[in-house]
């Protein structure tokens, strides 16, 4: 017998759970809607700003002002650079561990992922120096590989766990009808789990877009991405809400539209294996 | 051919001896079933002989070649494991395909050897599905079919029926038994299962904390058992145990009889009161307290109509009692 809820908790339940989600999306929904604003009007109190006029002004004056076009492609480089060349890296690592896992495996999983609790600002002037000493500041490749590296503890646990609901039987089949180490990866494994590599490409791709650390501290301008788009309108010359709220508004449309697109497999590559 | 020889092999994981020191010869065509409690190292014995775990020490010989440190794909055999382990992302097709085009068969080739075994297993109608839309029984035959393919020199069975309920196991062991008389091709095959052992085997192999217990034919097991393991392992309902006094009587620690060679007897040499009678048709199973002696169960006709707190006497059928000293080993 299912419980019985009556109707009215169920209203109640319902516009509390819509309260809550609104309550977080919230904060974006503003910065869009300043960014429609004349820079006087943004500043007003709440209830005026949404009375007052709307306007485009704001976007012509950040597309005259920057290079939005450069952010945007150097934002689609490093986010998808240093995803795939992450997804490389991870998914050979991820098959050793999930499938001839050693004595020490759990440790180095857990030291992999002991590197993401370390502040970033703690290596900031050796990672600094060296990025100056090779050449690397405000450049891609340097970036990719930064990316790559902060991420990689990530997309390696993704993996592993989406590895570990993978039969190993499955695998000896393989190896006993004659396929190699290649041929098992390529033609069993990455298909039986492209559910979760795919989920872990999509979130990987959204951190690496939105990292803003690394991306502010190594960049200027020619390797730049949105981050640093978005950065040059808040500080050097004051507040400018309106034309903050449109550049911030221009950065994360893309990413929000993706993950828009994606949500269904995003949601069901991070509870793969939740429920059997 | 498929002569697979085995000659000291051991098996350590860390500090745990899996399978201690042992030899075995499985000559070809034959169908040999290793059987045994779980965790006897059977299953164990079966990925050392596949090469899916790598031996410890000692040799595996396939057809006279050492393949102690062959990988698997190398050794010319094939197997069908408890999970079916088919690819769920093929359809049955290239499920039994696979082997094919991992050794470079053209496509043309692929399609007629697939095509030969599905009409062999009786699934030519399923070979566009996909594996989750088969029943138990059909994902079976799909895993015995990419087995069939490789044209192997042994088939390996890793407990293939334990996942079917019982009246599919019963055909299912059928079809295994008929495709072996078809074939002719040695296979190897691993069960707990004392049924399926006796009814398939054409040498079953006891194993026990990974020694070899008892080699030889069912009936031979059955008749003679070497020890009181095998006697108790072969058989079903199981060999009573009798010890104490009454063994002593018989100059044995342990004397054995099985339930079907116990008749109920006017003035036999064994009184009791029936504890549970079992009616199973054909059959009944009673379980008789019999007093300085313990419980015995008693294969009796299911005409015999004896219930619960029934007295009856019982007596060893003449030659059929089996006699073990303190050590468990058979006394002749």
């Amino acid at each position: 017998m299912s419980r019985k809820v009556s109707a009215t908790r169920k209203g109640i339940v319902t516009a509390a759970a819509w309260a809550v989600g609104f309550l977080i999306f919230f904060p974006i929904l503003w910065i869009i809607i300043l960014g429609f604003k004349s820079e006087g009007d943004a500043i007003k109190a709440p209830l005026a700003v949404l009375t007052s006029a709307w306007t485009l002004d704001s976007y012509h004056e950040v597309q005259e002002r920057s290079n939005y076009a450069l952010h945007f492609w150097n934002s689609v480089i490093l986010s998808v650079g240093s995803t795939l060349v992450a997804l490389a890296i991870a998914i050979p690592a991820a098959w050793a561990m999930a499938f001839v896992p050693g004595k020490r495996t759990k440790d180095l999983l857990m030291w992999m992922l002991s590197t993401k609790m370390m502040p970033a600002v703690g290596v900031l002037v050796p990672m600094y120096l060296m990025f100056r000493d090779f050449g690397l500041l405000d450049s891609r490749i340097g970036l990719v590989g930064v990316l790559t590296m902060i991420n990689l503890p990530i997309v390696i646990w993704m993996l592993y766990t989406y590895f570990k609901e993978i039969p190993g039987e499955i695998l000896e089949a393989a190896r006993m009808d004659g396929a190699g180490l290649k041929a098992e990866i390529l033609y069993i494994l990455t298909p039986m789990a492209v559910p979760g590599i795919a989920s872990t490409l999509l979130l990987n791709i959204i951190l690496a877009w939105n990292e803003a650390f690394w991306t502010l501290q190594l960049t200027t301008s020619q390797a730049a991405p949105l981050t640093q788009f978005i950065a040059s309108y808040s500080s050097p010359e004051g507040l400018f809400y309106a034309k903050l709220s449109a550049a911030s508004t221009m950065a994360i449309a893309p990413i929000l539209i993706l993950g828009w697109f994606s949500q269904k497999q995003l949601v069901r590559g991070l509870t793969f294996g939740a429920v059997k | 051919m498929g002569q697979i020889t085995l000659s000291s092999v051991t098996k350590v994981f860390g500090d745990v001896t899996v399978i201690p020191p042992l030899d075995l010869t499985i000559n070809d065509g034959e169908f040999v079933v290793f059987v045994g409690p779980s965790g006897c190292g059977k299953s164990t014995l079966l990925r050392l002989i596949a090469g899916l775990e790598d031996t410890s020490s000692g040799k595996i010989l396939i057809d006279g070649q050492d393949a102690t440190d062959a990988a698997p794909a190398k050794r010319g055999l094939a197997m069908v494991f408890q999970s079916y382990a088919l690819y769920p992302h093929m359809s049955v097709r290239k499920n039994i395909a696979f082997p094919l085009k991992m050794a470079g068969a053209s496509v043309e080739e692929q399609n007629r050897k697939v095509e030969n075994a599905a009409r062999i297993l009786n699934l030519s109608s399923y070979l566009e599905r996909r594996p989750g839309q088969l029943s138990g029984g059909q994902r079976q035959r799909v895993a015995i079919g990419r087995a069939i393919v490789r044209e192997p020199a042994a088939f390996l069975f890793d407990e293939p029926l334990s996942n079917l309920d019982a009246a599919l196991r019963v055909t299912m062991r059928q079809e295994i038994s008929e495709l072996h008389q078809n074939l002719k091709t040695t296979m190897i095959y691993v069960t707990h299962d004392q049924v399926e052992a006796m009814t398939m085997a054409d040498k079953i192999v006891v194993l026990n904390a990974g020694r070899i217990e008892q080699v030889g034919s069912p009936l031979e097991l059955y008749r003679n058992p070497q020890n009181l393991f095998v006697a108790g392992f072969i058989g079903s309902p199981k060999m009573n145990f009798i010890t104490g006094a009454e063994a002593a009587k018989h100059d044995c620690a342990t004397l054995g009889v099985r339930p079907e060679h116990l008749d109920v007897v006017e003035g036999g040499p064994w009184q009791g009161v029936v504890g549970i009678a079992e009616h199973l048709g054909s059959d009944t199973f009673l379980r008789v307290h019999v007093e300085g002696i313990g419980d015995l169960t008693v294969r009796v006709s299911g005409e015999m109509g004896l219930h619960h707190g029934d007295r009856v006497s019982l007596a060893p059928q003449a030659g059929k009692l089996y006699r073990f000293d303190a050590n468990g080993k058979a006394i002749a």
